[in-house]
């Protein structure tokens, strides 16, 4: 009796993991070749060097040497960290004020929420076109404004002073959207009845921001802020598409990924590529981590 | 109460509206400033000072757009490489995110980190592999090399165990009993419950597929194998350095007209999507 009742057990377990098992079968087959593979391989290649034919020697640490001495690679490290303070608080800044504004009770938000979102659902390579047209030194709109308070405008795109902070603006521009849905679904989250115990106990209206708004919305803020910094670690596509290669300013805008994609498909020099990457999944590590810890002095989770 | 708005109220409306109204000309003004300037000739829109409106719209810049990039075989590609994606994503990761959710098995752990190991890790440093699979296959400069990065997806997985955490035990309990196996409970009870993630995994899916821009320059050359966003980056880039901005911008228009499309007929659903995107991850 008990011997078979063990047997069905067991069968029916046996059943049951040849489903699980199937089920995350093509995921899993999916993701080790497609993801899990390659960080093995490259990080492999970063210690090789990549011959003609597409053969890879072994070299030991000679790409990472390399590293230590470019020039070129230490000023793509100082512009991915400068384009990401440039973008990031001023971005999440702007995202939460509209938010916010968004959240209180006014007519047209739905029409408003449409128009910041615009700039989300289009492709960047298209934004960034458009803006490369607004930034033009001679016909550009900006400038054409500034004209009239007397300012005359810069080469937005093209002066190295300023290519960096144009691509920042239009980065923040083309995130607010994002970030606003994810804070005010956060906003929206908090329950009435701790305003209303605020308002009874007479409660100001900077009290009740800072001790019931910011502390309840804080996750949602940590998570905007970590996707926002990784996403500004991985900067390609608008320093791609406004600066260029024939840029005078690209020294002074080329980020680490814009640097890598250089090295690994218009150089060809996949073995160092491979080890940019490496270092840029280092520094993406050591930022995220460092963001986990400082997040235990002002997270919030109830 | 609240029926008659005080004089401070309505202040405050006041502000907040100009405040709104101020980033909302921010956001739109440059999606109106490509149109226009799409319409205008090569003297108009070089013109100083500058002027808003063109005279004579000249539609004739959309043509020569059209004729500079095959923009068909771009639209085609684009649809093709987001159709796949979403059914890849929805299909695959729905059956593990199920088995990650609601089945014990051996191992589950092990295989469960390897998809927060994806999620973790910059996708560049997948990307010289990736190049190099393609390679092997022999499929560079195809349609279908597009589509590959996006088989599988960690972060659809990922989200659709969280959803499945969430469904009471009692829902699958009854169905054991009625002897159902674990596919028949994922197929009838669990995917309808999933409805609205996966509907908010197939908006993001297709956003990301939408904006992409290194990957096809990677793989494919050829102009009539990119997608819209890649192939648009040639308008500009090394290949035809078109400089007439007129055209630049028709071209420009003709890639982004159809998703802001989509995203108004469906504006509800990609709030609802991009905010339980952000909530459960």
């Amino acid at each position: 009796m008990q011997g078979s009742i063990n047997k069905e057990k067991i069968k029916k377990n046996i059943s049951k993991y040849a489903w699980a098992y199937f089920m995350i079968a093509p995921t899993m087959i999916g993701l080790f070749i497609l993801n899990i593979w390659p960080i093995i391989q490259t990080t492999y290649l970063s210690f090789c060097s990549s011959g003609d034919f597409g053969n890879y020697i072994w070299m030991g640490p000679a790409n990472y040497a390399r590293m230590a001495t470019d020039i070129t690679l230490g000023q793509a490290t100082l512009n991915t960290f400068l384009f990401t303070i440039l973008s990031i608080p001023a971005g999440v800044c702007l995202s939460l004020l509209t938010a916010q504004l968004l959240n209180s009770y006014i007519g047209g938000r739905a029409i408003y929420r449409t128009m910041y979102f615009l700039p989300v659902v289009s492709a960047p390579a298209a934004i960034a076109m458009v803006w490369k047209w607004l930034y033009n030194r001679h016909f550009g709109l900006i400038n054409y404004i500034l004209s009239f308070l007397g300012i005359e405008g810069p080469g937005w795109t093209t002066d190295p002073d300023y290519a960096l902070v144009s691509i920042a603006i239009v980065s923040i521009w083309s995130s607010i959207g994002y970030n606003m849905i994810i804070l005010l679904a956060g906003l929206q989250n908090i329950p009435k009845s701790y305003y209303q115990a605020a308002d009874i106990d007479g409660a100001g209206r900077f009290r009740k921001y800072f001790s019931i708004t910011l502390p309840l919305l804080s996750p949602s803020l940590f998570f905007v802020m970590v996707i926002s910094v990784m996403g500004a670690l991985k900067q390609f596509d608008l320093v791609y598409m406004i600066t260029g290669f024939k840029n005078p300013a690209l020294f002074r805008t080329r980020t680490l990924v814009f640097y890598f994609y250089t090295q690994a498909f218009e150089i060809g020099d996949k073995g160092y590529a491979s080890s940019i990457v490496v270092f840029l999944f280092a520094i993406i590590m050591l930022v995220t981590w460092f963001q986990f810890i400082i997040q235990k002095k002002w997270v919030h989770y109830s | 109460m609240g029926m008659i708005k005080t004089k401070e109220e309505t202040i405050n409306t006041c502000i907040i509206h100009l405040v709104l109204l101020l980033g909302a000309a921010a956001m739109v003004i440059p999606f109106i400033w490509m149109i226009l300037t799409s319409l205008k000739s090569f003297h108009e829109a070089t013109k100083v000072p500058l002027i808003i409106f063109p005279g004579v719209l000249k539609f004739e810049n959309y043509s020569i757009a059209m004729k500079a990039l095959p923009f068909l075989n771009l639209y085609f590609n684009t649809i093709v490489l987001i159709i796949a994606r979403i059914i890849c994503a929805l299909v695959f990761s729905s059956m593990a995110g199920y088995a990650f959710a609601r089945i014990d098995f051996p191992l589950k752990n092990i295989f469960f980190s390897l998809v927060l190991i994806q999620m973790m890790v910059p996708s560049q440093i997948f990307l010289i592999p990736q190049y190099l699979i393609v390679l092997k296959l022999g499929w560079l400069d195809s349609v279908q090399a597009l589509i590959v990065p996006g088989l599988v997806s960690a972060f659809g997985t990922f989200l659709l165990r969280q959803f499945f955490k969430g469904v009471p035990d009692e829902l699958e309990e009854a169905s054991i009993l009625d002897g159902c196996n674990q596919w028949r409970i994922y197929r009838r009870i669990m995917l309808p419950l999933a409805q609205s993630s996966l509907i908010a995994l197939g908006i993001f899916t297709a956003l990301f597929a939408w904006k992409e821009l290194m990957w096809p320059l990677i793989v494919n050359i050829s102009m009539d194998k990119l997608t819209l966003a890649s192939g648009l980056a040639c308008l500009v880039g090394q290949y035809k350095d078109i400089t007439d901005y007129s055209v630049l911008m028709a071209g420009a228009f003709i890639a982004v007209w159809p998703m802001l499309v989509i995203f108004i007929i469906f504006q509800k659903r990609f709030v609802e999507g991009i905010a339980l995107t952000g909530t459960k991850a």
